[in-house]
Order: C-alpha cells, then sequence, then structure tokens
C-alpha cells in the first residue's frame, strides 16, 4: 500500500515539473507530430493517393500514416527524457537522489518516471487525435484505442531506456542509441510505409520492434481493424515493458542507494 | 571508543560499521554514537570517509559491514521509517531546479506524505529561515550558490525531522552566512534536535560540536569534545614561526631543541607546541631564531589533527 502511494507522489513530482515546463515538451510530444502529420499525410499523401502507389497501400495515406505517426511521437517524445533526463536526475541535477533520502525508494522514483510517461504521451495522443479526426486521418469509432498504444509505448519506451541510462557513467552513448536504435525504429517500423515494403529479409526485425508493434494497434484503432492481432500486439507491448521494470528498478537502486 | 555500557539515549550507534566499494574500503570498522539533543561531528580530510558513513546513516547505502542503529531502528529493514524523521542536506545540492524556490519545499515535503495544508505552513517558515522570501517565486536554477546551499538546508526540515545530517553545510556560504547558519542550528540544537555534522572546518567544528570524531582513511582516530582533544593531544599555546628561506627554517629547527614540548614541521612553517609562549619566545632570542614572522595562537582541532595523522587537514 505504502509503495503504491510514494509511486504516486514521485508520480506528482514528475506532472509538475512538466506543468512548469510544458511549452518545450508539448512542441516533441504534439507540435511536432502535427507537423509531421501535415506534410507527410496532406502533402505527400496527395502525391500518393493520385499515383500508382495507392495500389499496395489500401487507405488513404492519411489514414494510414496518422495512426503512424501517433505511435511513433510517443516513442520519440520519451526518449530524451528516458537517456538524458534520467542521467540529470541521477547525476547532473541529482533531484532523484534528493528524493531517496526521503521515504521513497528508487523503486517508486523508477515508477514515478514510467507513469508519467504514460501519462503525458496518453495526453498528447488526444490532442493528436483530435487533430488528426479534424482533418479526417481517423475512420473508426475505435479511435481511442489508440491512446492506449500511445500509453503503452510511452511505458515501454521509459521502462526499458532508463534502465539503461540509469546504468551509465555519462551519457556519451546516448547520441548513439538515438541514431542506431531510435530514429531507425522511428523510420521503419510501419511508420510511413508498410513494413511488407521492405526487402524479405530484414521484414522479421520489425517484429523486435515495439514500434512496430504499437503503430500496428493504433492502426487498427484509427482504422476500426480491431481483432484478436490487436490483442497479441498489446500483450507484447505489456510484456516488454513487464520484463523491463525488474531491470529498472535494479538499475536505479544500484544507482541511487550504492 | 565507546566500549562500555551503552549510553541510553544514543540515537545513532555503529559498532565496527563498514562501507567497501568492491574491493576498496571507504569506511573501515568505526564506532560511534550520537546522544540525543547533542551536535555530533566528523572530522577529517577529503577522502576520509564523511560522507559515505553519512550516506550509511541515513540509510541511502547500505553497510557492507558492523552494526549500525539509527533512531533504535535498523537500517536494512526500516529505512523509509527512519528516513521520514530524519532531515539530510547532502554534500552536493540537489534541488529541482526547474521548479520554483516555493515549489521545491511542496515537492519535497509531499515525498514524506505530509498534506499540503500543513506544508504551505512549513515552507512559509522555512522560506524566513533561509532568508529566500523576496525569491519564493523564482526558479531554482539563477539562485546564487549560497542562496540554494541555504535553500537545500532549509528544505531538509521540511518533516520536522527529529535528527539532521548536515555534509559540509556551510560549503560555499559566505563568513555571514557561516555564522547565521551556525545561528540556525543553535536554534536547532536548542529545540532538541539531534545534528550530526561533517566539515574539515576546524573553527566550525569547534564552535558546534559538542563531540566529535576525528576520521581519517576510513578509521576514527579519535573521540571527545574539541577541549578534551586538545587538551589530550596538544598543548594550550602554539608558535608558528615563518622564515625566509628554506635553509633558515632547516637552521632553526635544529638549534630550536628544548625551546618547545613538540616541533612540527611543515612545508613553509614550524610550529612549536608549549605550555608557556613567554619562555618560548625568550628561548628562541636566546638561541638567535630570528624568523620572518612570528604568530602564537591558541591550540586548535588542526593542531590534533596534525599530531593524530602527521598531515595538516588541506593536504
Ligand atoms: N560510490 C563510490 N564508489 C567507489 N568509491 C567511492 C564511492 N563513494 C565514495 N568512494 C570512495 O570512498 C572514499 C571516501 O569517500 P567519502 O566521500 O566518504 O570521503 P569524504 O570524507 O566525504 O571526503 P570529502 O571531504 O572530500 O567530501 C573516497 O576514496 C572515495 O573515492
Ligand atoms: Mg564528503
Amino acid at each position: 500500500m505504502r509503495m503504491t502511494q510514494s509511486v504516486w507522489r514521485a508520480l506528482e513530482r514528475e506532472l509538475l515539473v512538466f506543468v512548469r515546463t510544458w511549452r518545450g515538451s508539448a512542441f516533441t510530444a504534439v507540435v511536432q507530430p502535427v507537423l509531421f502529420l501535415l506534410a507527410m499525410g496532406i502533402g505527400l499523401g496527395g502525391l500518393i493517393d493520385d499515383g500508382a502507389g495507392s495500389a499496395s497501400v489500401r487507405l488513404d495515406y492519411l489514414d494510414f500514416v496518422a495512426p503512424g505517426l501517433l505511435a511513433a511521437s510517443a516513442l520519440l517524445a520519451v526518449a530524451g527524457e528516458a537517456l538524458w533526463g534520467v542521467m540529470g536526475g541521477v547525476k547532473w541535477m541529482g533531484q532523484f537522489k534528493g528524493m531517496v533520502a526521503t521515504p521513497m525508494t528508487p523503486g517508486d522514483v523508477y515508477g514515478g518516471l514510467v507513469l508519467s510517461a504514460g501519462v503525458r504521451a496518453g495526453a498528447a495522443a488526444i490532442a493528436f487525435l483530435v487533430v488528426a479526426a479534424v482533418l479526417g486521418g481517423v475512420s473508426s469509432l475505435w479511435a481511442p484505442l489508440a491512446i492506449v498504444a500511445a500509453v503503452l509505448l510511452a511505458i515501454v519506451t521509459m521502462s526499458a531506456l532508463s534502465a539503461y541510462a540509469v546504468r551509465k557513467e555519462d551519457d556519451r552513448t546516448f547520441p548513439l542509441i538515438m541514431r542506431l536504435g531510435v530514429i531507425p525504429m522511428f523510420l521503419f517500423s510501419g511508420t510511413f510505409f508498410p513494413v511488407e515494403q521492405l526487402p524479405e529479409v530484414v521484414q522479421p526485425i520489425a517484429v523486435l520492434s515495439p514500434l512496430w508493434h504499437g503503430v500496428e494497434v493504433a492502426r487498427d484503432a484509427t482504422t476500426g481493424t480491431v481483432d484478436g492481432w490487436t490483442l497479441l500486439h498489446v500483450g507484447v507491448l505489456v510484456a516488454i515493458a513487464a520484463a523491463a521494470l525488474p531491470f529498472g528498478v535494479r538499475g536505479f537502486e544500484r544507482r541511487l542507494t550504492p | 571508543m565507546v566500549d562500555g555500557p551503552l549510553h541510553p539515549d544514543a540515537l545513532v550507534r555503529a559498532r565496527g560499521l563498514t562501507k567497501a566499494f568492491g574491493d576498496f574500503v571507504a569506511v573501515d570498522g568505526v564506532d560511534f554514537e550520537v546522544r540525543r539533543g547533542e551536535v555530533f561531528g566528523f572530522l577529517g580530510p577529503n577522502g576520509a570517509g564523511k560522507t559515505s558513513t553519512m550516506r550509511m546513516i541515513s540509510c541511502v547505502s547500505p553497510s557492507t559491514g558492523g552494526e549500525l542503529s539509527v533512531l533504535h531502528l535498523d537500517p536494512r529493514t526500516d529505512g523509509p521509517a527512519i528516513r521520514s524523521r530524519i532531515g539530510v542536506v547532502p554534500q552536493e545540492d540537489n534541488l529541482d531546479t526547474e521548479l520554483s524556490v516555493w515549489d521545491n519545499f511542496i515537492v519535497y515535503g509531499r515525498y514524506f506524505g505530509l498534506p499540503r495544508r500543513v506544508l504551505r505552513e512549513r515552507a512559509q517558515e522555512l522560506l524566513e529561515f533561509a532568508r529566500l522570501t523576496d525569491r519564493r517565486d523564482d526558479r531554482v536554477d539563477p539562485l546564487s550558490g549560497g542562496m540554494k546551499r541555504r535553500l537545500t538546508i532549509a528544505r531538509a526540515l521540511i518533516n520536522d525531522p527529529d535528527l539532521v545530517l548536515l555534509d559540509e553545510p556551510t560549503t560555499g556560504l559566505d563568513p555571514q552566512a557561516r555564522h547565521l547558519l551556525w545561528d540556525r542550528l543553535y536554534g536547532l540544537k536548542r529545540r532538541g534536535v539531534t545534528l550530526i555534522i561533517t566539515t574539515h572546518y576546524m573553527d566550525e567544528a569547534e564552535q558546534l560540536c559538542d563531540r566529535l570524531v576525528v576520521m581519517d582513511q576510513g578509521r576514527i582516530v579519535d573521540e571527545g569534545s574539541p577541549r578534551e582533544l586538545i587538551h589530550r593531544h596538544v598543548t594550550p599555546e602554539v608558535i608558528e614561526l615563518r622564515f625566509a628561506e628554506p635553509a633558515e627554517q632547516e637552521a632553526a629547527l635544529s638549534s630550536a631543541g628544548e625551546a618547545a614540548e613538540r616541533i612540527e614541521v611543515l612545508a613553509d612553517r614550524l610550529l612549536l607546541y608549549t605550555r608557556d609562549a613567554e619562555a618560548t619566545h625568550r628561548a628562541l632570542a636566546e638561541r638567535s631564531i630570528e624568523p620572518l614572522t612570528e604568530l602564537t595562537r591558541r591550540a586548535s582541532l588542526e593542531d590534533v589533527f596534525l599530531a593524530l595523522t602527521g598531515r595538516t587537514l588541506e593536504e
């Protein structure tokens, strides 16, 4: 019981920091994906839907790319926070060290981070969905389920990347994680085009990408094709987060209470 | 050092307390007791193990050997309960720099599960304590180092702790702020709060501490009140001699002989320990030792440390 309460207090802190500094994070979380949506969905989409591409992509491109962007922006918005934000908290500014000098535990700090990533991604997803719906990129009443996809992706990203970051002495490897991990994942997880377009040999790799599972859930939701597969993708995301959690708790314990 | 019957009022008790990081032993089997209502100090040079010891007491670093009890509880099993009753001022500030001064009090107080109504009241008092009332709504980031330090110290009192741990509290404060803080710490002591401080400032240890331990290389080398320690290890008076040339210092050292009870040789000066400064001055004159400057002062904890370890604290 105490555990739940103090995770909540850590969440409270994260959300307060968010409220006080929301302008910067709102840009990555909402404005940027909306810009992408305009450029890709309306601009590029106009080109594709008129051309031969429409044969392989059986949806309007806007309908196709909107859920992709919704899911992908959850990943992008959280990744930086999970890497540099955590390094700041355990080292540069050390607020997390201050937190564990109170009745809070390292697990509470970590739990608060993971939950707040989910809450913020959920809020950003709602804002994005509204814009996408206005632009006509949402065609099903299942669409709110896409919010779940964004929340789960944010939780997966935060729990896994912060578990990694908390084990590092400094941020030297972080740009590499972004360039070789996060950005390729962003581009090749069925966000902008179906993974079937990829060379056949690399297609199975997409299955390893949490983003692909998130994109599938979001797309099933906004296009109204929810079925057993959707549930399976949700299950995969939950499983990844569940696997990362103990690893993260241990990492935070070792770092904050050495 | 604290063998014999337990002091009934010991709030913190350590026996053979040890902290190893891998092969490196940072705290090497220390024994001490902190009694209710006293100001207890850890004095020692860089790397002595002061912070490592403080972190074990504040239950953010598990010991790797020996016994420790804090507020009659066991840090291994009662960490959160202990932490809820102590205040911690870490050596390095770890404020929420993106938040305002006010928010820092409230957020930190929430970690203790205190209701907002109580927190608002205490934060108002602590703002005054830290002399930051006019910076209430400013972000912490641009505050000066000294202001941040004062905020860190005030924030540590938000839970009205029974025991406050201050790791080098006045490092980075100007002399006026230091003296003000000492005043505030006396105030806490008068209210019955037990304080543990680490410092490498002699004057701070002498001014504040009822009892202290001198630490060096992970061990406690002696324990007592500042006065006891000085009495035990050095003479009441010290004469410091500085010379123009190292060669002159050499010469003076070889001829000074019986002029003082004990002579310590430092790189830039000689320290003559004596019970009778007048007599020592006469003896020096008789031997025609003529230093560049000659300073007579009371013996301090600095001298105790030198006598115990053969090194000065700044080294
Ligand atoms: N997390 C750690 N991992 C490895 N070694 C450590 C760790 N923390 C402290 N040490 C080592 O333990 C020794 C004692 O450090 P500690 O910080 O306790 O000293 P201190 O007395 O507080 O010194 P200072 O006056 O400089 O603050 C040092 O040699 C330090 O390098
Ligand atoms: Mg220290």
